[in-house]
């Protein structure tokens, strides 16, 4: 048993930097493989509706017709089941989180008509 | 001798970090008797096995605890694997022993923090969550998560580890266990934490089989009885011993779980050495029909998984039994007979994880 033998570590702390970084200066590098947000290269997606059905907390809402991809960042998980899903391979996990917001809004991403008519290959 | 009295205990209490409410019949400054209730946060999670399909329930099952989630999606994993009779890769069962013991060492250094603060050593609980930290981003880099890890699925996991990855893990555990090994060592050899642990609380070996302790709660009284020696995932290809301590006191159990810290080092070095070539998972074709009951070991000790299913893709019934929950009994014991100062310090002593315990 010994007495005072935190005292190394404290001392040490004592005329160390802080372990914690100063976060609103100092951001945190997230890394490669983090889940942060999902991300959808709209122009490339066929709207075929599969991400929303493998979603575990419906977070994704697909619309064929008006050509939109919705997601509610405040349900989604981060689990990444719509990116295995995707046929297309046009949804990216990122890895920088959603930023915080004041109230709860979704994403929505639309796709713009594009002018050549190359959209019907696979009929 | 006055009167007995009762005085509540949680379930918001500052040792607490999950409510539970204790009635504690108090006799002077000792404790005579406890009445506990629970029942603060319950989430229904078991019923919801209803409404997700087998798959989806992989992320419930991980979301019953912030604490232990890597081991509960593996529990639920393994359950419904055997039902299904898929066999999960060598290297899948490689990576979920490197997981699952990457997170009993985040288990056990969230508990020792929160034991320091328990007694009152704030210093020691900073540093202690500055080690866990470490571990934490560690995880994030392998896995994706930091609290959900979310990286085992049903047929093996999600992500592989590759060579410069699996250095990464033995350098940074080299770096590590000098800094675990100078933390740890405060908590066994420094005065003022051994006159809070000590001999306090005390549980025999008969009194923890008796009761139906699980975990290092368990191994702590003398009864070398570890989960992971039946040799689930890869467990069966690596050398280990259950770690049991013979006191059965506070102390005691700091120790099993100090000592676990070290030994899940070792079990991370042995895995990563011996990591097996091959795919990381299996795909899943069809519904599961049948039952299964998975026991594994998690920080705080035996869970069991048991699912049933019907040969659709919804589930007839899910039952998780968590280690604190079979651990409830033994606290009581211990509660009896101890002075109202060392209530904070045994309720800590069992790990409680109240969110596993109610689901």
């Amino acid at each position: 048993m010994s007495f005072m033998n935190a005292s190394k570590v404290m001392l040490r702390s004592l005329f160390s930097k802080p372990a914690t970084a100063m976060y609103p200066v100092k951001k945190r590098e997230p890394y490669a493989a983090t889940r942060g947000s999902i991300e959808n290269r709209i122009q490339e997606c066929i709207f075929c509706g599969i991400c929303s059905k493998k979603c575990p907390t419906g977070a994704i809402a697909v619309s064929r017709d008006g050509k939109s991809w919705e997601i509610d960042r405040f349900k989604c998980i981060a689990c990444g089941a719509c990116v295995g899903a995707c046929p297309k391979k046009c949804l990216d996990m990122k890895n920088n989180y959603a930023p915080p917001a004041t109230k709860k809004s979704t994403d929505r991403f639309v796709q713009q008509p594009q002018p050549q008519a190359e959209e019907k290959p696979d009929a | 001798m006055s009167e007995k009295m009762i005085m509540p205990f949680g379930p918001q209490h500052p040792v607490l970090p999950e409510p539970i409410h204790l009635s504690l019949v108090l006799q002077d400054e000792k404790v005579a008797d406890v009445i506990p209730s629970i029942g603060f946060i319950h989430r229904g999670l078991e019923k919801l096995v209803e409404k997700k399909d087998f798959q989806e329930y992989t992320f419930v099952a991980e979301r019953i605890c912030g604490i232990c989630s890597y081991i509960h999606g593996m529990g639920y994993c393994q359950a419904v694997e055997n039902i299904m009779g898929l066999e999960v890769p060598a290297r899948a069962n490689f990576l979920r022993v490197i997981g699952g013991e990457f997170s009993r060492i985040h288990s056990h250094t969230l508990w020792l923090g929160l034991c320091a603060d328990a007694f009152g050593f704030e210093s020691l609980f900073m540093h202690t969550w500055r080690l866990r930290e470490k571990i934490l981003d560690l995880m994030e880099e392998i896995t994706g998560g930091r609290v959900i890890f979310s990286h085992v699925k049903i047929g093996g996991v999600k992500s592989d580890v590759d060579a410069l990855m699996a250095n990464k893990i033995l350098d940074i555990l080299k770096e590590l266990e000098p800094e675990f090994r100078e933390i740890t060592s405060i908590f066994l050899d420094n005065r003022t934490v051994r006159s809070r642990m000590s001999g306090v609380g005390a549980l025999s070996e008969e009194e923890a089989r008796k009761l139906g302790a699980v975990g290092p709660m368990l191994r702590a009284s003398g009864v070398a009885y570890d989960l992971r020696t039946t040799g689930y995932a890869a467990y069966g290809q690596l050398d280990f011993e259950p770690i049991v301590e013979k006191d059965g006191d506070c102390m005691a159990r700091c120790q099993v779980r100090i000592r676990e810290i070290f030994q899940s080092m070792d079990l991370i070095r042995q895995a990563v050495g011996r990591l097996p070539a091959g795919p990381i998972d299996v795909p899943v074709k069809g519904n599961p029909d049948g039952e299964f009951m998975a026991r594994l070991e998690q920080p705080r000790g035996e869970v069991v998984y048991y699912v049933k299913a019907n040969g659709t893709k919804m589930l007839d019934r899910m039952r998780v039994r968590t280690p604190t929950f079979a651990n409830l009994p033994p606290l009581i014991q211990v509660l009896k007979g101890s002075d109202l100062a060392d209530v904070p310090v045994l309720i800590l002593t069992i790990d409680p994880c109240i969110s596993c315990t109610e689901r």
